[in-house]
């Protein structure tokens, strides 16, 4: 167990972490709909990537690190759609808040 | 404290909160909310059971957790079955709208 | 000790969500919170090493039952707002609270005061499990030594979709239910409903294959494939079947009915009702599963689609 994967690990997954902070601090602080979302898609994509990244020297083989690449792809494929569909939603309703 | 207590004092006090939420709200979709997290709570005290159960081979019991996994199906097949007559009875009758989904209802329709 | 803050920052999540749920005001924030929960909730049966639970509560305790219910305030929203103010008054509420909490106390003195060395089956269960050819133990319990309770389990999902059916008023009888549908076809969702299904249908086979020796199973991959059913629905990709048609009914009915027969021929094939032959029970556990993947995928989503509301089409 080798010291320098796990370093990456750590300081990988810690700056994935602080996305996903600054994710939650937008969420609960900008003032309408379509800020959030973007503070939101902002920890989907960078956070969770980066935490990826962090794991993959933890994966067992070659097929458990695939797999948690193609979670990160499926996480922001979903988030945005999510998102488009919740801003489509915001804009025919009118609702900023 | 091991894992299997904390999750099961969660349990627990998950149990009571959702007690509270089926008793307290007169709106019935509320209360079904409120039941799935008192089941839900229910759940988690079988988890610990399964727990403190481990042996060689197998890290938790699996008899409670078969338990569990065909009462989330069953509860999820009793909670539609209760949206169904909700929907249905709310077809046939003025629903109940508490003053805050009023309120709620007004803000979205102001914007 | 890094382990001991993650269960407790677990627990506390998943409490102040539950609170929310229970206690917010409106109805849809209370919704989404509980889907919110219900997947914060798979996390801890992770740390409680019940991989097949936590799947099944992310899929149907979050998943589905968050679609059922953010569907139903929908629904009800649209109806005609009468106010009546039932809300209990506040010396009452204090007086619930009361004994909410001395329940919630009750179980925590039964969960500290639990019997040491912890009566358990997983050592009959590990014992018997080469004779059914499974390496995973809860695919095992699930069908093979409690196969009676799972058979009579499909058994309560068809019955709930025929009583969720018969709410349908006379004249929809035989037409098709509702699902939150797309505003604009061709839109994201219809790109989303596109892509995504391929790969969620390979990955509910997936794990519905791999439950005979990992976590997994029939109802978590059945769960996936309802799930990818529902969304192309949604998206408008396909109607949504009239309950009348014939495909649909056999599908539904297809997992209890194989389930039955494999019990019953248990009789002349190894003496007892739901009984395997010997060195034979695996292809029987797997031939059994594929119908139950199959009744599940089909079940769910007319759970969640609810009773026709429009007549049939001629």
């Amino acid at each position: 167990m080798s010291f320098a994967p796990n370093l990456f690990s750590i300081v990988a997954i810690g700056a994935g972490l602080i996305f996903f902070l600054a994710g939650t601090c937008g969420l609960l602080r900008f003032p309408d709909t379509l800020s959030r979302l973007h503070a939101l898609t902002k920890a989907d994509n960078l956070g969770l990537g980066l935490v990826v990244i962090g794991l993959l020297p933890l994966a067992d083989n070659v097929l458990a690190a695939l797999k948690l690449v193609v979670v990160w792809v499926l996480v922001q494929l979903s988030g945005a759609t999510v998102g488009q569909l919740i801003a489509q939603s915001t804009r025919r309703n009118g609702r900023t808040e | 404290m091991s894992t299997a207590t904390l999750a099961g004092l969660t349990g627990a006090i998950l149990a009571g909160v959702g007690l509270y939420g089926l008793i307290i709200h007169p709106d019935p979709l509320r209360r079904i909310l409120a039941f799935n997290v008192l089941g839900s709570g229910v759940f988690l005290l079988f988890g610990i059971i399964a727990r403190r159960g481990a042996a060689i081979g197998a890290l938790a019991d699996p008899v409670p957790q078969a338990m569990v996994i065909t009462g989330i199906v069953v509860a999820f097949a009793a909670t539609a079955l209760a949206v169904a007559l909700l929907i249905r009875l709310g077809a046939q009758t003025d629903p109940v709208v508490t003053q805050a989904d009023k309120q709620d209802l007004a803000r979205r329709a102001d914007d | 000790m890094i382990v001991q803050t993650l269960d407790i920052g677990l627990a506390a999540l998943v409490l102040t969500l539950a609170g929310y749920t229970v206690l917010a005001r409106a109805t849809f924030p209370a919704v989404v919170s509980y889907v919110a929960y219900g997947l914060l909730l798979s996390l801890i049966w992770v740390r409680l090493f019940s991989v097949d639970v936590a799947l099944t509560e992310a899929a149907i305790g979050g998943g589905l039952t968050g679609v059922l219910l953010i569907g139903a305030a929908g629904k009800r929203r649209g109806t005609a707002v009468a106010a009546t103010e039932l809300d209990p008054t506040q010396p009452l509420r204090w007086a619930i609270m009361a004994l909410c909490a001395l329940a919630a106390l009750a179980l925590a003195t039964v969960v500290v005061s639990l019997p040491d060395p912890a009566p358990t089956l997983a050592p009959q269960a590990m014992e018997n499990i080469a004779t059914t050819g499974l390496g995973n133990p809860v695919t095992a319990v699930l069908i093979a030594y409690r196969a009676f309770d799972t058979m009579l389990e499909k058994c309560v999902l068809v019955i709930a979709v025929v009583g969720v059916w018969s709410l349908a008023c006379d004249r929809c009888w035989g037409g098709a239910p509702d699902v939150p549908r797309a505003v604009a076809r061709g839109g994201t969702l219809t790109f989303f409903a596109q892509v995504l299904p391929p790969l969620g249908i390979l990955i509910g086979i997936r794990i519905f294959w791999i439950g005979a020796d990992e976590p997994g199973g029939a109802f978590q991959g059945g769960a996936i494939l309802a799930a990818m059913w529902v969304i192309i629905m949604m998206a408008g990709l396909t109607d949504v079947p009239a309950i009348s048609k014939r495909w649909l009914r056999i599908a539904l009915a297809a997992g209890p009915i194989v389930f039955l027969g494999v019990g019953i021929l248990g009789f002349a094939a190894a003496g007892g009702f739901l009984a395997y032959p010997h060195g034979f029970a695996k292809p029987v556990i797997i031939f059994v599963e594929i119908f139950m993947t199959l009744s599940i995928a089909a079940t769910l989503p007319m759970l969640v689609g609810g009773a026709p509301i429009r007549a049939p089409r001629p």
